[in-house]
């Protein structure tokens, strides 16, 4: 008796009931907080509403092209694409450089690879308040670093300079642990064979590392692109902790533009903060998209 | 030789990389004196205990402590038990507009938790629910990753033993729950710890719906330390170590599961 040969189009009674109560407690919090509330931010995002978040009139795409238009609007994009390329890049070419190091046959490598995931463990709020401490005009670390360098102090934070750059940091040093477990399960992924085969034949250190450890790893670090550019993309804590989006807006990314117009100061702006809203999700859809399509192609070509 | 020059190459590397942690670890056994003065120190004077107490008497951060880890435990076995129904039905159940239905549960793992923030702040408040325990735990319950890493694994079970099962007369409860579920451990394993970590560390959600330090997570019971306690390191770097300690169990004592869980889809 065999369950899978049912005609198309004809099911089980039961196996349709059992379907829809196993079913029924996913699917109401996905629609009550995942669907619900996006189609509501759309709606948001083109309507005028009050401080409820009561919708009292209709704007259309107005706000949009307030937002686009508006240099003082558009630029959380330049802030966020600036946040995006110096937290991703770094992370990924220290990551990847960590993992290969960790390849070395040395005694107590495993403990090394350990050890070097811990940032890990640090939550965003926990990797924050360590590095305000670092970062302490007067008493911090790295001023005092300097300070013995006989080089000028810094004002890390709240110079518009080397905000931004300060900030990433932080990120960085909190997902380079995550970078270097992913790339180190590629790098195990690859046939000890494939490298025995290219020494007999007289390949050096390099030349294995560009025709056959990178080319090999190239899923791996499309998959952690796109994961760190997603992660880079919604981070809040560090923002919120360090610099509350300042000096003068030069770490106001999209999320936490969209916060400031919805939350800070009393402001209740929701029109413009879903606009901001609305932008982040067309960014990470179009990321998540791009995804699946090279992962396709990858199964049927690759 | 080499060897040698290896493991100090990567002593080197490892000291970097960690030393926000043996920051973290030593300051909050210092003095308030010994991480405000010039040259930093590197080392504590003593070992100096009471900073824990100290930051305890502080803000209420064995309260906020207790909130995080009841929120999280919440959390995930709503998460389990949601993946678990949804990833059989999506496995063993034939039922009309299957694919449809699978293509919108994982059309939510598009959907970052910032785009419907404001929308779902409006219902919490509408609920009257600012400011509760189910604020903190009920957006969460469900997961697109849980449910297509349950189905993933389901689908790796034989169907010779659904099929006999069913034969012999066992129920679909009772199958999932005395055969299937007691299979299923590494990946309820790996979901739980990846659930945890990340219900943990939220800081946004946590932000918006509580205003009282009694109801607030941990992670926002730091980001307040930070700023109250600004000219006493010492105390803020104890709340950190007693925040890390829970994470640094999990990532020892469960490396695989997590590197499991994170690359699931990486590596082919």
């Amino acid at each position: 008796m065999s369950t899978a040969s049912l005609p198309r189009g004809r099911y089980r009674r039961k196996d349709v009931v059992v379907a829809v109560c196993f079913l029924a407690p996913a699917t109401a919090v996905f629609v009550m907080f995942g669907f619900y509330p996006l189609v509501r931010t759309v709606w948001l995002s083109v309507a005028a509403s009050d401080i409820f978040g009561n919708v009292t009139g209709f704007v259309g795409l107005d706000r949009y092209a307030d937002f686009f238009a508006d240099p003082a609007l558009r630029r959380v994009l330049l802030v966020t694409l600036a946040f995006v390329l110096a937290t991703v890049l770094p992370t990924l070419l220290i990551g990847l450089f960590l993992a290969l190091v960790l390849q070395a046959r040395v005694p107590g490598i495993g403990f090394f690879r350990t050890l070097m995931a811990t940032p890990f463990a640090f939550s965003a709020a926990a990797a924050a308040v360590v590095f305000d401490i670092f970062y302490s005009p007067s008493v911090g670390l790295f001023n005092g670093l300097l300070d013995l360098a006989g080089l000028p102090v810094a004002q890390w934070l709240t110079d518009p300079a080397t905000a931004l750059p300060s900030l990433a940091l932080v990120s960085v040093w909190r997902d380079l642990g995550y970078a270097m477990l992913v790339f180190s399960a590629g790098l195990q992924a690859i046939p000890e064979s494939l490298f025995e085969a290219a020494r007999t034949d007289g390949a050096g250190r390099w030349t294995l590392l560009r025709r056959i450890v990178l080319p090999l790893l190239s899923p791996t670090m499309f998959f952690l692109l796109v994961v760190s550019t997603i992660s880079s993309l919604q981070t809040f804590g560090e923002i919120n902790i360090l610099t509350g989006g300042g000096p003068d807006g030069a770490t106001t990314t999209l999320v936490y533009g969209l916060y400031q117009s919805a939350f800070a100061f009393g402001a209740s702006d929701y029109g413009l903060a879903s606009v901001q809203a609305v932008v982040l999700l067309v960014l990470v859809m179009v990321i998540t998209i791009i995804q699946f399509r090279f992962l396709q192609r990858k199964v049927f070509y690759g | 030789m080499r060897k040698a020059a290896t493991l100090a190459g990567l002593t080197a590397l490892l000291a970097v990389v960690i030393f926000p942690l043996y920051y973290t670890v030593a300051g909050s056994l210092m003095t308030q004196e010994d991480l405000t003065r010039f040259p930093p120190a590197l080392f504590p004077s003593g070992l100096n205990w009471d900073n824990f107490a100290g930051v305890l008497r502080a803000v209420p951060l064995a309260r906020q402590y207790l909130n995080s880890i009841v929120v999280s435990l919440c959390v995930v076995a709503g998460i389990l038990v949601t993946s678990v129904l949804a990833g059989y039905a999506f496995t063993f159940l034939e039922f009309p507009f299957r694919r449809f239905a699978f293509g919108l549960f994982l059309s939510t793992m598009m959907i970052p938790a910032e785009a419907s923030i404001i929308p779902n702040y409006l219902t919490m408040a509408d609920w009257g629910l600012v400011n509760t325990f189910p604020a903190l735990i009920l957006p969460f319950l469900a997961s697109g990753f849980g449910t297509f890493m349950m189905r993933q694994f389901f689908m790796t079970f034989p169907r010779e033993v659904y099929e006999a099962a069913k034969v012999e007369g066992c129920g679909h409860l009772r199958f999932l729950w005395s055969i299937l579920v007691p299979l299923s451990r590494p990946a309820l394993g790996t979901l739980a710890v990846y659930s945890f970590i990340g219900t943990y560390n939220h800081y946004f959600w946590p932000l918006l719906v509580t205003n009282t330090p009694s109801m607030q997570t941990l992670q926002i019971g730091l980001a307040q330390l930070n700023s109250v306690e600004e000219r006493a390191p010492n105390l803020i770097l104890a709340g950190v170590v007693m925040a890390i300690i829970p994470m640094l169990v999990m990532i020892y004592a469960f490396q695989r599961h997590i590197v499991r869980g994170l690359t699931t889809g990486a590596v082919k």
